[in-house]
């Protein structure tokens, strides 16, 4: 992966993890890779890798089954969902809001562009 | 676990390397250890592993002083130098010689990061092989020795761009919660994403040793930015990006580490930042 400069890594991981289960990569009730294997294909800490885990399973993404692995919780696509709309309407919409007002441009061309 | 305590060295008489240096290294991280040149990383990392004394203070391996060089701290210990010597065998001899000093040195990982290395087909001396493929052998066996410490010097440089990526892959499946690793470099383009602790060393001490999340939770980095309008200034440059800078965390976002602005920060606010990570 290359990595942004603009983005912590562990939250570039974090985001990475969440495409591989939107796209059905991942599957719920499926193990997801460990922590050394990520760390190795991504040529970063294990430590970096961890925390994104140990956000991912704050946030009930993923469960840790000690002694066997992290496996990808049932509801992990709805919560990510649910997430990642969360960051779209908070960070996205208010960026693209500014920006259409430093352009000038109006929703009803937005409508009729699509 | 290496430990030092308020040591001065100096080669000169009359002019002080170090000052009263302190570190301590955890085991599970990776510390990248930072300063210009000439301020000493490669004797601070002799002083280390017992290859130099200091002239007040103290360097512990294990707890015991270093300059013991007992078998058992020198067998917890492998020091890969930027300038490698390499005696006139060929690798099997090498390793031959010198594994049984290494008790958990396994001999089918070294066979694996040669041939990871593309040096699993070299049968030659290793004297005559070219500067990089000295390393990557001198490398491959350092990693296969499995010590609680291990301190590489400059280890990226003279490797080929597909190699630096190889090597960031085997030190990923290297690190873990019993090791210890110091990687001393100038090339922290090639080692960011694997360092996790930073130390650096600058005019003779030690400003900050400590870890990455301590480190972006006191600190941002990152270009001239709405949400970091606040906090103190301790560092910018104009880039193509923008301005790019280094400001206090007041608002505790969660920026990326970015090294080379920690540096120049770090030398420009010598006191500051000593008082803030101590």
């Amino acid at each position: 992966m290359d990595f942004k400069s603009t983005q912590t890594i562990y939250r570039q991981i974090e985001n990475w993890v969440f495409e591989q289960i939107l796209s059905g990569a991942w599957k719920p009730g499926e193990r997801a890779k460990s922590v050394r294997e990520l760390a190795v294909a991504f040529e970063v800490n294990p430590n970096t890798v961890m925390r994104s885990y140990e956000h991912l399973q704050n946030q009930e993404i993923i469960t840790n089954k000690r002694g066997i692995g992290f496996f990808v919780n049932e509801d992990a696509p709805e919560k990510i969902h649910a997430i990642r709309k969360k960051e779209f309407m908070e960070e996205e919409v208010p960026e693209f809001l500014k920006n259409m007002r430093l352009l000038g441009i109006d929703f009803s061309e937005i409508v009729n562009s699509e | 676990m290496i430990q030092l305590q308020n040591v001065e060295f100096g080669y000169d008489k009359n002019r002080k390397l170090f000052n009263g240096v302190n570190l301590q290294l955890e085991p599970g991280h990776m510390y990248g250890l930072l300063g210009r040149n000439g301020a000493g990383k490669t004797t601070l990392l002799k002083i280390m592993t017992g290859l130099l004394f200091p002239q007040s203070g103290d360097a512990f391996i294990d707890g015991e002083p270093a300059y013991k060089r007992t078998a058992q701290q020198m067998s917890d210990v492998y020091f890969l130098q930027e300038e490698i010597y390499v005696p006139h065998l060929k690798i099997k001899q090498f390793e031959d010689a010198f594994a049984p000093f290494y008790p958990n040195f396994s001999h089918e990982q070294f066979t694996e990061y040669l041939r990871e290395m593309e040096m699993d087909n070299m049968l030659g001396f290793i004297d005559k092989f070219s500067h990089g493929q000295k390393k990557k052998v001198m490398i491959a066996f350092a990693l296969a020795t499995n010590v609680p410490l291990l301190i590489m010097d400059e280890p990226t440089n003279g490797l080929d761009i597909p190699t630096k990526s190889i090597f960031r892959k085997i030190m990923a499946a290297y690190a873990d919660e019993q090791k210890t690793v110091l990687i001393s470099t100038h090339q922290v383009r090639d080692l960011h994403s694997l360092i996790d602790a930073v130390s650096i060393i600058d005019n003779g001490r030690m400003i900050l040793n400590t870890s990455g999340d301590v480190i972006t939770d006191k600190l941002v980095f990152d270009t001239n930015d709405e949400k970091t309008k606040e906090g103190k200034l301790y560092y910018s440059e104009e880039t193509p990006r923008g301005i790019q800078q280094v400001k206090e965390n007041v608002n505790h976002i969660d920026t990326p580490l970015d090294l080379e602005l920690l540096f120049n920060a770090a030398v420009l606010n010598k006191q500051e930042f000593t008082e803030m990570f101590k």
